[in-house]
């Protein structure tokens, strides 16, 4: 299992593909979480969401709801394409015969996947915390603020909530290439999940459909959204917002999590390898 | 000690399409066995099977004994349908992430790569390789483990001819050294130069079992003498009526090939003058033919 572990590991760190989600997602945590804010702070008082966030929402003591704030939509997107690649190109290159061919068991190469995952997305965030720490910290110094830095339990707290989000958007596209034996469709389908539909329910058809609304508070994305809510994101955020409590949220996000895990690994132990 | 593959009745289907019917194949250690058949005939459905890439419908089958369990390949390398690889990776990067997953040692990415001639190549990409040099490769992953069984299929796809060499030379070198090998090929020349035995297999049914010896078995002695009625009575009492079969002012013989030597001398001591004394190979192809009961392509 640990040569498993350090072979998947090596594949995705010497993989551009992975390196270039990672630099997508800094770019545009720190685009929409700092820039575009920041060129708004003058003048604006109202606008698109997420533009009118006043300075305060770029300090220090702010950062790790600005580095979360991404999370629920954008940032779980390429947390969704990482883990299609993950699996999913192990049928696109037909590799899975040539792994398993080694002697090592479905069982053992879907862990080291998901442990690589874990590793992935862990890397992720801890580079959304970094990028924001120091995008606040240029802030506080041009506005001539003092550098407030939030408490290391709300940056823990953050870190895992962070870790668990990505980690279930992650796990679903590793889910979702086992079931569909591919790259391309997982990942039209996973984003038409997270940023369609799932917009859509909640702007179109929760305030016109009581049951809509219930339903949502059982869907991963609305329970993503409270999660990184309750740890400080703004709620003008895309896909933010107080929906349900933060510790119902954690435990919703994290059953998807197994359900995920368990779906595509009972999956991939079941069907012929194509 | 247990055969390396044994097989009893194995049979895959796929809705009411049957890809292999009651299969019962046996290859025994140290034994270089051809699989041979067409295409589409079954034989990459039964070697994935034996790999745990497709499971069997019904029947049974056995590695080394083993059934298909966590480690039932640990003395089994393959190559199956092809190779592949991870693109991005070279080919020395490539088979250092094979080993992680066969827990071997990284020396021995080293010591295969030289096996098969591609070390100077070993650390440009993948994808920049030609079809037989990721052939290559793809043997190389075979040999990782120092596996006790190889099976491969059609391991000589995309070779040149120098490559094609390279490659029987090197299965028997591999037997030599105890190693059983388990080939597939559509082709009757690639498994008569490299294989000891091989069972053909169409329509998803192992349809004859022979070795090469016994299909090699058949050729004659090419006979041209004067007089012809002398000659032929001579040959006749020589070898039996049912020997001779005249063609025209000749005869073919059908002799062990080391029996020309004594028939020239008995004829040339009664008085016969020889033209021709000529040992013909047996027609492969007829006999595969025949062997496999194809009436329509056999003569």
């Amino acid at each position: 299992m640990l040569g498993d572990l350090r072979a998947e590991l090596s594949k995705q760190l010497r993989r551009p593909s992975s390196w270039l989600l990672l630099a997508v997602a800094v770019v545009l945590s720190l685009t929409f979480g700092y820039l575009i804010p920041y060129a708004g702070l003058s003048g604006a008082t109202s606008g698109p969401p997420g533009s009118d966030r006043g300075l305060a929402s770029m300090l220090p003591d702010a950062f790790v709801g600005s580095a979360l704030g991404g999370l629920p939509v954008f940032v779980g997107a390429l947390a969704l394409i990482f883990g299609v690649l993950v699996a999913g190109s192990e049928y696109g290159w037909e590799t899975w015969k040539t792994v398993l061919a080694q002697g090592t068991s479905r069982f053992a190469v879907y862990g080291a996947k998901l442990l690589t995952m874990a590793v992935g997305v862990l890397v992720l965030v801890l580079a959304l915390f970094a990028a924001a720490a120091g995008a606040s910290a240029l802030v506080a110094v041009v506005q001539d603020q003092p550098p407030h830095w939030p408490a290391v339990t709300e940056v823990l707290k953050g870190l895992g909530g962070g870790w668990l989000i990505t980690m279930m958007w992650g796990t679903l596209g590793i889910a979702l290439a086992v079931v569909f034996r591919s790259v391309a469709l997982p990942i039209g389908l996973g984003l038409v999940w997270l940023l369609a539909v799932q917009n859509l329910l909640t702007s179109i058809a929760a305030p016109l459909l009581a049951w809509v609304a219930e339903a949502q508070k059982g869907l991963p994305g609305p329970n993503a959204g409270a999660l990184v809510a309750g740890l400080g994101a703004s709620t003008n955020t895309p896909g933010v917002s107080q929906l349900v409590g933060s510790g119902q949220a954690a435990l919703v996000v994290a059953g998807y999590l197994l359900v995920f895990g368990g779906v595509g690994g009972w999956l991939l132990q079941r069907r012929d390898i194509g | 000690m247990s055969n390396p593959v044994e097989t009893s009745e194995l049979t895959k289907r796929y809705g009411r399409s049957v890809a292999v019917e009651n299969l019962n194949l046996t290859v025994p250690s140290g034994e270089v066995y051809g699989f041979l058949g067409p295409n589409g005939a079954g034989k990459t459905t039964t070697l994935r099977m034996l790999l745990g890439l497709t499971r069997p419908t019904s029947g049974s089958l056995r590695v080394f004994g083993k059934t298909p369990s966590a480690g039932y390949l640990s003395q089994v390398g393959a190559l199956i349908e092809g190779p592949a690889f991870y693109p991005y990776l070279s080919g020395l990067e490539n088979l250092r992430v094979l080993a992680g997953h066969a827990g071997v040692r990284r020396t021995r990415v080293d010591a295969v790569l030289e096996t098969v001639d591609l070390a100077e190549r070993a650390k440009d990409k993948y994808r920049t390789y030609s079809l037989g040099m990721k052939q290559r490769l793809g043997l190389a992953a075979a040999l990782l483990k120092d596996p006790r069984l190889l099976i491969l299929d059609e391991p000589t796809n995309g070779l040149d001819p120098v490559g094609m060499a390279d490659m029987r030379t090197l299965l028997r070198k591999l037997a030599a050294e105890g190693v059983t090998v388990l080939l597939s090929s559509h082709l009757l020349a690639e498994v008569e130069q490299i294989c000891d035995r091989f069972g053909v297999i169409t329509n998803g049914q192992l349809v004859a079992e022979t070795t090469i010896a016994e299909l090699r078995a058949g050729g004659t002695l090419r006979v041209r003498a004067e007089p012809v009625d002398r000659a032929k009575a001579h040959l006749v009492s020589l070898v039996g009526a049912a020997a001779v079969h005249a063609d025209g002012a000749a005869f073919d013989v059908r002799v062990a090939p080391g029996e020309a030597g004594r028939i020239n001398t008995a004829l040339v001591t009664a008085g016969v003058s020889v033209h021709e004394l000529r040992w013909r190979e047996p027609d492969l192809e007829q006999n595969f033919l025949e062997l496999i009961g194809d009436d329509d392509h056999a003569g």
